[in-house]
Parts: C-alpha cells; sequence; structure tokens
C-alpha cells in the first residue's frame, strides 16, 4: 500500500464527515457569529455596521413585548416539556404491558408528529374557536352553558397552546421511552422481582432510572420544538390577543422584519441561544461524563 | 453522428434562452398583498390592462392585511440582489426603500405625464425622494369610514351618529336590543385604525398632527389622551365576544350579512360591498368616523419600482405609466372602493360614497387637513408605528387603565424612535 493510500485509509472517516462539518461551522457558527454582531450595531431594515456597545439589549430588556415573550416562554417550555414527557413516559410503561393492539394504538399515538406545526395550529385553532369548534359543537348538542373560549381569552390563550403542542409531541415521546423500555435487559427486574420489589416500586427504582438516556434525547428534542414554536403561535393565535401569546421566537420575528429593528430582533435571538445554551449544555456534559466514567 | 446531436442540443439551448430573454423582456413581477374578494378583481384590472400592453404580469401575492408577510419577503428578495419589478408599498416603507438606494427613477415617465401638477401635495411627499419619482401611486384610500347595515337602522330608527357620543347612544340602543354594535377584527391594525379614529375625532386635526404626526410628548400625556383610551374601553364594550383575531373581511361580512349594526373600517371595505352584489350608499350607509368631518386621513398604495436590469426596464416604465393612466385609475379605483390618485379624473361614474370622499379630500386640502394614516403606515416610520401598535392593543384586549396605557405610550414611542 503507498503511503497515500494508507493515510487516506487512517482518515477515511474524518474526510467523509468534512463537508458536513464545513457547512455546520459556516452555516450554523457562522450566521450565530454575524447575529451576535449585529446584536451590538445600530441595524434597523438591513444590516449596517455602526457599533452601539450594549444599547439593544437595554432596549430589549425594557420591552415589555420581550418580558411577556419570555414569561410565556417560561410557562411554556415547563408545562410542555413536564406534561409530554409525563404523558409520553406513562403511554410507553401502559402500552409495554403486552396489549393486544399495541401495534395499532402504537401508530395512532404517533400520528399527531407527522404533521407539521402549521397544520396542528390551524385544526386546534378550528377546534378551540368559541364560534367554529368544540363550545359550538356542545352548544349544538345540547350542553348549552358549555364555555371554552380559553383561545380569546387574554390570559389563557397560552395555555390553548401548550396543550396543541402537547397533543403533538407526546406520542413521539412515548416512542422514544418505548424503545428504551424494551432495551430493558429483563435479569434486573428479575433480580429486582427475588429481592421482593413489587410492580410500582420496580418502576419506580429499577425501570425509570435505567431510562436516563432517554430522558435526555426527550429533553433535548422537546427544549428545540419549545423554542422553535413560531409557527405553532402563529396558526394558533397569531400572537393575540393583543400580543398575550407573543414568544421569544415571534418576538424576534416581528422585530426583524416587520418593525424595522433587525438589532434588537438579534439581541433576542443571542438571549435564546444563550439561555437554552446555560440549560442544555450542563445537561449534556453530566448526562455525557457519566456514560464515560461508566 | 455524436456531433449531429451535440449541435443540435446546442441550438435548442441557445433558443431557449433566447426566448426567455425575449419573455423577460415583457414581463413585470409584482408583489402584492390584494387578496381578497374586492381586491383581488382590482389586481385583475391592472394585470389585463397590462397585458393589453403586451407586458405579462407574473403575480407574487403574500397574503396578510397589512402587507407584514409581503413586506418580509420583499426585504430577502432585496437583500439577494434580485427584486421584483414592482411591489406594492404603503408611504413609510417606499421612503425607507428610497433611504437604501434601491428604487429605480421614474421621472421620464413622470414629466411625459404631468404627474407633478395632478397628484396630491401629501400623496408626492412619499411618492417621491429628493425630488424624484421613486413610486407610482394607484390610490389615495380613506381609513376613516363608518359603514352601517342601512336595514338595521331603518328598523331601529338610527342616523348616522356624527360625533362620539352619538355613537355611544347609538351602540347602546342596539346592544339594548341584542343587536352587536361594532362588528371588529382584534388585530393590532384594525385597533389602531379605529384608534386614530378616536384620535382625530375627540382631539380634532391639531391634536392629530401632535400626538401622531409629531408624536410630541405632551400631546401623548394630555387629558385628551385620556379621554381617547376612556372611548377606546367604551368600544370594547361594543364587539362580540369572538372579535380577537378576526380578519377585517369577515367582519366587514358580518355587516353585510346584518350579523352587526356598524364597522369601522376604510374605504377598502367598499370591494367587499360591492363584491357581495350590494350597494353602497343604499344598502350599506357610509359616513365618516364620527368626529373627523373636516379632515382626511389617507394612505396610499404606491408600486415602488426597484432597480432592476436595463431589460426589465422598458416594461417597468410601460407599468407606471399604466398605473397613471386617467382610464385606468377610474377603473381600478371603482373595483377597490378608493379614490384616484390624479385630481383631474371625472369622479361621474363613482358612487356616492366614492363622490363625497374625493369632495371631502379637496375642501381638506384646501384647510390644510389632510393628514397620514397612522395604522396604514403614512405616519411614522415601522418602529415607531409598531409602538403605538403594541399600547393600542394591550389596552384594548385587557382591563388595563386609561392612565396606564398613556403612561406606557409615552414611554413606547420615546424608546422607538
Amino acid at each position: 500500500m503507498s503511503p497515500l493510500s494508507r493515510w487516506l485509509s487512517r482518515h477515511m472517516a474524518k474526510l467523509a464527515l468534512a463537508p458536513s462539518l464545513i457547512v455546520i461551522c459556516i452555516a450554523v457558527y457562522g450566521f450565530i457569529a454575524f447575529t451576535t454582531v449585529l446584536s451590538f450595531t445600530g441595524s434597523r431594515m438591513l444590516p449596517n455596521f455602526n457599533f452601539v456597545g450594549w444599547l439593544q439589549y437595554e432596549r430589549l430588556w425594557n420591552s415589555p413585548r420581550w418580558i411577556v415573550a419570555v414569561t410565556n416562554f417560561g410557562l411554556f417550555a415547563v408545562l410542555y416539556i413536564g406534561i409530554t414527557t409525563a404523558l409520553g413516559l406513562g403511554l410507553a410503561i401502559l402500552l409495554d404491558q403486552k396489549v393486544r393492539a399495541e401495534g395499532v394504538l402504537r401508530s395512532i399515538y404517533l400520528y399527531p408528529m407527522s404533521i407539521s406545526f402549521i397544520v396542528t395550529g390551524v385544526a386546534w385553532q378550528w377546534l378551540m374557536a368559541p364560534d367554529l369548534g368544540l363550545e359550538k359543537a356542545f352548544h349544538a348538542w345540547g350542553w348549552t352553558s358549555f364555555r371554552f373560549d380559553w383561545i380569546k381569552d387574554e390570559q389563557m390563550a397560552i395555555y390553548c397552546i401548550v396543550i396543541a403542542g402537547i397533543w403533538q409531541a407526546a406520542g413521539f415521546v412515548m416512542a422514544l421511552f418505548l424503545a428504551a423500555l424494551r432495551g430493558i435487559n429483563g435479569e434486573i427486574i428479575l433480580a429486582a422481582k427475588i429481592d421482593g420489589a413489587g410492580g410500582p416500586q420496580i418502576y419506580r427504582h429499577v425501570v425509570v432510572p435505567a431510562l436516563r438516556p432517554a430522558f435526555l434525547t426527550a429533553l433535548v428534542v422537546q427544549g428545540h420544538l419549545a423554542i422553535k414554536s413560531y409557527d405553532l403561535v402563529v396558526a394558533l393565535t397569531r400572537g393575540g390577543p393583543g400580543y398575550a401569546t407573543e414568544l421569544p421566537s415571534t418576538f424576534m420575528y416581528g422585530y426583524t422584519f416587520t418593525r424595522n429593528e433587525m438589532a434588537v430582533g438579534a439581541a433576542s435571538a443571542v438571549t435564546m441561544l444563550i439561555t437554552l445554551a446555560a440549560v442544555i449544555v450542563p445537561y449534556l456534559y453530566s448526562e455525557l461524563k457519566n456514560q464515560d466514567a461508566r | 453522428m455524436r456531433s449531429n446531436v451535440l449541435r443540435a442540443v446546442a441550438a435548442a439551448a441557445s433558443l431557449m434562452v433566447f426566448s426567455a430573454a425575449q419573455a423577460q423582456n415583457q414581463s413585470v413581477e409584482v408583489m402584492h398583498w390584494w387578496t381578497s374578494g374586492g381586491e383581488g378583481a382590482a389586481v385583475g384590472v391592472l394585470k389585463q390592462d397590462l397585458e393589453k400592453r403586451g407586458v405579462k404580469w407574473v403575480d407574487m401575492a403574500v397574503a396578510g392585511g397589512g402587507g407584514e408577510a409581503a413586506s418580509t419577503a420583499l426585504r430577502a428578495r432585496v437583500v439577494a440582489g434580485d427584486p421584483p419589478t414592482a411591489a406594492q408599498q404603503l408611504g413609510m416603507n417606499v421612503r425607507d426603500w428610497a433611504v437604501e438606494g434601491s428604487l429605480g427613477n421614474l421621472d421620464d415617465v413622470a414629466v411625459k405625464g404631468g404627474w407633478d401638477k395632478v397628484v396630491p401635495p401629501a400623496v408626492q411627499a412619499f411618492g417621491k425622494y429628493k425630488g424624484h419619482w421613486v413610486a407610482a401611486p394607484v390610490n389615495i384610500h380613506r381609513p376613516s369610514w363608518l359603514w352601517m347595515n342601512a336595514k338595521i337602522f331603518k328598523d331601529n330608527g338610527l342616523t348616522p351618529p356624527k360625533t362620539w357620543d352619538e355613537f355611544n347612544a347609538t351602540a347602546d340602543k342596539l346592544k339594548a336590543k341584542g343587536i352587536t354594535p361594532l362588528a371588529f377584527g382584534g388585530q393590532a391594525w384594525q385597533e389602531t385604525t379605529v384608534w386614530e379614529d378616536v384620535v382625530l375625532g375627540i382631539g380634532g386635526p391639531d391634536f392629530y398632527k401632535k400626538a401622531i404626526i409629531d408624536a410630541d410628548p405632551a400631546a401623548l400625556k394630555s387629558p385628551t389622551m385620556l379621554k381617547v383610551f376612556d372611548q377606546m374601553r367604551k368600544l370594547r364594550g361594543y364587539v362580540d365576544r369572538n372579535f380577537a383575531g378576526r380578519d377585517w373581511n369577515l367582519a366587514t361580512a358580518m355587516v353585510l350579512k346584518g350579523e352587526a349594526a356598524m364597522q369601522l373600517m376604510g374605504d377598502w371595505a367598499k370591494g367587499e360591498v360591492i363584491a357581495a352584489k350590494q350597494v353602497p350608499g343604499k344598502d350599506i350607509l357610509c359616513s365618516v368616523a364620527p368626529g373627523t368631518q373636516g379632515s382626511f386621513l389617507f394612505n396610499t398604495d404606491f408600486f415602488a419600482m426597484f432597480n432592476v436590469s436595463a431589460a426589465k426596464r422598458p416594461a417597468q416604465l410601460l407599468m407606471a405609466q399604466a398605473i397613471m393612466d386617467p382610464s385606468f385609475q377610474v377603473t381600478f379605483n371603482l373595483a377597490k372602493g378608493s379614490i384616484p390618485a390624479r385630481n383631474d379624473v371625472s369622479m361621474d361614474k363613482f358612487d356616492d360614497c366614492g363622490k363625497q370622499s374625493m369632495a371631502d379630500l379637496k375642501a381638506a386640502s384646501a384647510a390644510n387637513h389632510v393628514y397620514g394614516s397612522l395604522a396604514h403606515g403614512h405616519a411614522q416610520p415601522a418602529g415607531v408605528q409598531r409602538a403605538y401598535f403594541d399600547v393600542v392593543t394591550k389596552h384594548f384586549n385587557s382591563d388595563q387603565s386609561s392612565q396606564a396605557a398613556v403612561d406606557e405610550l409615552v414611554r413606547s414611542v420615546a424608546a422607538a424612535k
């Protein structure tokens, strides 16, 4: 073998990955850097490079709309991730009990993930609109005092978005956990039974801790779905009533493109990135470190 | 054999390129957001007119009543270096693009057509930049109309209200009978359309100028502004439960079908009335928004002409010329519900509402009470305009007090400048 072909065969994996790596470096990290630079400039409609220090961040945090967006995001993220994970885990555990129509049930629960956020948003908007959907249906069926106008209520509209989001993602999380459950070594369960552990105890002390990698995946996937929820908000409530269902993603889009405040939009994007990184990176680090140690 | 095939392929390819270039010469790519019934008919008029002149129309319609989605798509195209030939833009946006240097020069067509003499000065201020024409005005819209269902008014013995107090009295009577007084769509631009009617109606034209055109903090803090927000709170009680997020044309449909009595909307609602085969002035009464008599709020749809390659210029100039042609101005505005941007066309074919609009414009011009509309991009640049939007929509959709809204208004406008 010539030196060249030996070198090639040694570095083949790196060469194969190199194009993707270069594209990611430019398209993801390069543009993150560009956005960060923009957030320190005075850009309005189009990018310019007059630097203004931290002014845009001050303007960002002085904007009541941003405060609403951040509060909504906190609410949305906690409820969305928490309930979806709990629901997904519950469904997976129930489906794992050797039920008869497991394949069919699994497909049904997984279907919502196959439709886009926009379709979810529009369908739930129709369902939740008082004059079109559930409320009208119940009135027509005779229950005339039924009220479900959360979507038109300034205080409750954000929970409508949470509901639609949970409906879409629960099946996917269920599939993640089901696969992980199937991967648990049956002998550990047997050992626990021999030690005298009952059903719920086995789940609490043996099964759920063994699902830690699946929890990590579920959290990362849901975290990025939550931050990306622009199309869900636009399809469901358009940010309304007023701007009660504003999320950082819609805020960033609105400020950058509609209000000709590109630098403030860039500052909000950088803030979103840092917040998410502050949560995900330590979690990722601790999980992967433990795995290596084992 | 092989070289014959190659020659044939080369010939076919060059023919395609040549014919594509020819086709490009006589086509305009036009971006707009006229997608509702009446508006679509109006665009059709322009399209047919251009096709008669041999120019192909490539449509780039992006839906969204206030044009937000369209303006975003436009920005992406311009930054990518591939602007459409023309784009529908509101006054302030035309100015923003002109400042960035993205617009072409229409002076040749403007001088030949005598645009300087026939377009009202307030409209010219937006269509020209540094003395050169950069955009062609298609119409003059008036956002401050009150549309009423004639049958409901006749059955209840009501007359069109002339002041905001009369409006409240009329609305109370209707509400007592179980009829929704005000058809409304809860989107920020619609709420601000009504708000600026109240500012003009309660404060008068000088207050409008100080509070909205000049964004003077003293005017924004004044007791008059408190009264404005009080009136908005009253209006909140006159709309139905499901108003949040409703599109403007669905609210107009409520008035057309008799489900609601009145709507405060611009004269583009007339297009919906005509498309529903009803007669403006008879089936649907029109009057100016309460308290705004003697003034004229306007917004104009411009077609901003972008810097395009030399090959596309002839078609672009043809389009500019076609837009300002007097007979086209009449046909288009008959379909759209607005009035022509030229003051030298005959208003005979227009209905009573249109004739009244043109007469009001001439009277208000004489008194110097013609002002650009804030809600429709003719009073403040986008950043400041949206600051007003935020305060108005938050106040309308919550139970915020008028004082809190006034304080928020002063703060937001100052922060957005």
